[in-house]
């Protein structure tokens, strides 16, 4: 019973990584672009439903949306200044960039709410439903929820409406879409903003379950869940999704059988296979460069 | 800046004679003018004092030897390339400044010389993206699935419908536009340019890689959407067989520069042209 347990667990903080993961490959994908602030965006959302819910005693819901809201914005904001005058600099350069927002973000953290560790208080009760010896939190039904209705809204935003059709054109071929009059910085400051706002869902549930919040936090699930978006096929979004949740339960596993110590080297040891293997990741396309 | 918020300047004179332009449109402005345009890159003028102007239904061909700044021109009139001399008048608007997006928005389709679908949507996401800037609703509506974005969308689909059918392409909607025949992904290409609404429709070499029937057919086409849309369409094309039978203007280009226009049967024995073709002839 204890192996469903780990894959219980394994799948809640999957779940947390395909939910931040999904803001990375959205980006690279439109944007071609390593966005490695990402991770920090999390940890700006948590802090902010932090004080929501801790200094001003606002309901959950409440805290979780200023969250969302605090972070789009942010979002918009980092694009805007930092990456916007980069648009057709190097893609090196552009990457530089995005780690100096990320130290910038940290450090700006640091100043404005020191590094003592915050206590986060779930932002649901500390109880869980049992089934047989089988027991799941409500952290984790709340968490696999989550993650599987924005997994749903999202395709159906992509594929149904116009917004979502006009990424996917960008996405596919800047210099065309332009020509079929599609705005393409709106289009990516759009991304951006759906991949920040979805940045501070998942550091609401990852400091809900993991409750220890710090100006660091936001770093180690940023970059495990760049590995699970490239693990599953940078750039596409069931990619994303199955990558975040593959090595989320991996990760899990090799804690509860191997070794905790090593459980960091085997996540990305399985990751260097898949991709000494199949090079574009689970489901990504292999690109056929033109000779 | 939205297109709308240029200064729409008085509509211009009747052109002179030597603008070629077909009798039904002589006492109409120009949809497209261009005034000395040419662009230098370093040292290098790839095209320079192009001046030509285009009546509302013309049907006019570019032609030129390889790398006489044909796709160049295509490139300056829809903003990928600003220029760096000179004036483009849309409709009697001066496109300056505007983005490719807003030239598209304002009135200019075009096609590409390499098809450049976007090849992992269907055939009918293709043209809803061409339609993209005339669906009108907000990212508020299509996330609260209101009533605005369902009639928004039924009202996009029965557009792209609409205009597949003229190419009878209806029933492939749903199929991956990466996987159409090459005759197919050219039409669609056409129809994706259609959907943007254009006045000016830009055709860089549409029959390219067509055999004799295609082209047959694709002359029939273009000139039943001229018809039909009553849009001016200006084409690049090395099938002289095409551009003879049914451009009524045609522009020879070489080394970037207009070296000749006229009607068909003016630039067929027009002897800067053969030279620009052929070569000078040996003097006996």
């Amino acid at each position: 019973m204890s192996f469903l347990n780990y894959l219980v667990s394994g799948l809640s903080l999957g779940s947390i990584y395909a939910i931040i993961a999904l803001g990375y490959t959205m980006v690279y994908g439109i944007a071609k672009m390593l966005n490695f602030a990402h991770g920090d965006v999390i940890m700006v959302g948590s802090y902010v439903c932090f004080f929501a819910m801790m200094r001003f005693e606002l309901p959950p819901v409440i805290g979780v949306l200023l969250a969302v809201l605090v972070c789009t914005i942010l979002g918009i904001i980092i694009e805007k200044l930092a990456y916007k005058p980069l648009r057709s600099a190097p893609s090196l350069a552009v990457l530089i960039t995005a780690i100096g927002v990320s130290y910038f973000l940290q450090n700006s953290a640091l100043l404005l709410w020191t590094s003592n560790p915050k206590v986060f208080n779930s932002i649901v009760g500390k109880g869980s439903v049992n089934i047989g010896a089988l027991s799941i939190s409500y952290v984790t039904l709340l968490t696999v929820g989550i993650c599987v209705v924005i997994m749903i809204v999202l395709t159906t935003f992509i594929n149904t409406t116009k917004m979502g059709k006009a990424m996917r054109a960008v996405s596919e071929d800047k210099g065309a879409a332009q020509l079929m009059g599609i705005d393409v910085n709106k289009t990516i400051s759009m991304t951006f903003a759906i991949g920040s706002g979805l940045a501070a869902i998942a550091g609401v549930l990852l400091c809900s379950a993991y409750p220890t919040l710090m100006p660091t936090t936001g770093s180690m699930p940023g970059i495990k869940a760049f590995t699970a978006a490239v693990f599953g096929g940078i750039g596409s979004i069931p990619g994303a999704f199955l990558g975040g949740i593959l090595l989320g339960v991996i990760e899990n596993f090799a804690k509860a059988y191997i070794s905790t110590e090593f459980s960091d080297a085997i996540v990305f040891g399985v990751l260097i296979i898949v991709l000494l293997v199949k090079p574009a990741g689970l489901l990504g396309k292999q690109v056929n460069e033109k000779v | 800046m939205s297109p709308k918020e240029y200064i729409k300047r008085e509509p211009l004179m009747p052109q002179p004679a030597t603008n070629f332009i077909p009798e039904r449109d002589i006492h109409k402005s120009p949809v497209i003018e261009c005034r000395n345009l040419g662009i230098d890159f370093g040292g290098l003028s790839a095209v320079s004092n192009f001046n030509i102007a285009m009546g509302p239904t013309e049907i006019s061909g570019l032609i030129g030897p390889n790398g006489a700044g044909k796709t160049t021109i295509f490139n300056l009139l829809t903003k990928v390339y600003q220029p760096t001399h000179g004036t483009i008048l849309l409709n009697g608007v001066d496109t300056h400044n505007m983005t490719p997006a807003q030239v598209s928005q304002a009135g200019i389709g075009r096609t590409f010389q390499n098809i450049r679908l976007f090849k992992d949507m269907s055939v009918i996401d293709n043209v809803l993206v061409g339609l993209h800037y005339q669906i009108d609703y907000g990212l508020g509506t299509s996330i609260f699935r209101l009533p605005r974005f369902f009639s928004e969308e039924k009202k996009a689909r029965e557009k792209a419908l609409e205009l597949l059918s003229i190419f009878d392409m209806a029933d492939m909607a749903d199929t991956k536009s990466g996987s159409l025949p090459y005759g197919a992904q050219r039409r669609l290409e056409i129809v994706r340019a259609l959907a943007t609404d254009p006045c000016l429709l830009l055709l860089d070499e549409p029959a390219a890689g067509m055999n004799p029937m295609e082209t047959e057919e694709l002359m029939e086409n273009i000139v039943r959407i001229r018809d039909m849309f009553q849009i001016a369409i200006l084409l690049i094309e090395h099938d002289m067989k095409l551009v003879m039978g049914i451009c009524e203007v045609i522009g020879v280009l070489n080394f970037g520069q207009l070296i000749a226009k006229g009607t068909p049967d003016e630039i067929q024995s027009n002897p800067a042209v053969i030279e620009a073709y052929l070569g000078k002839q040996k003097e006996e």
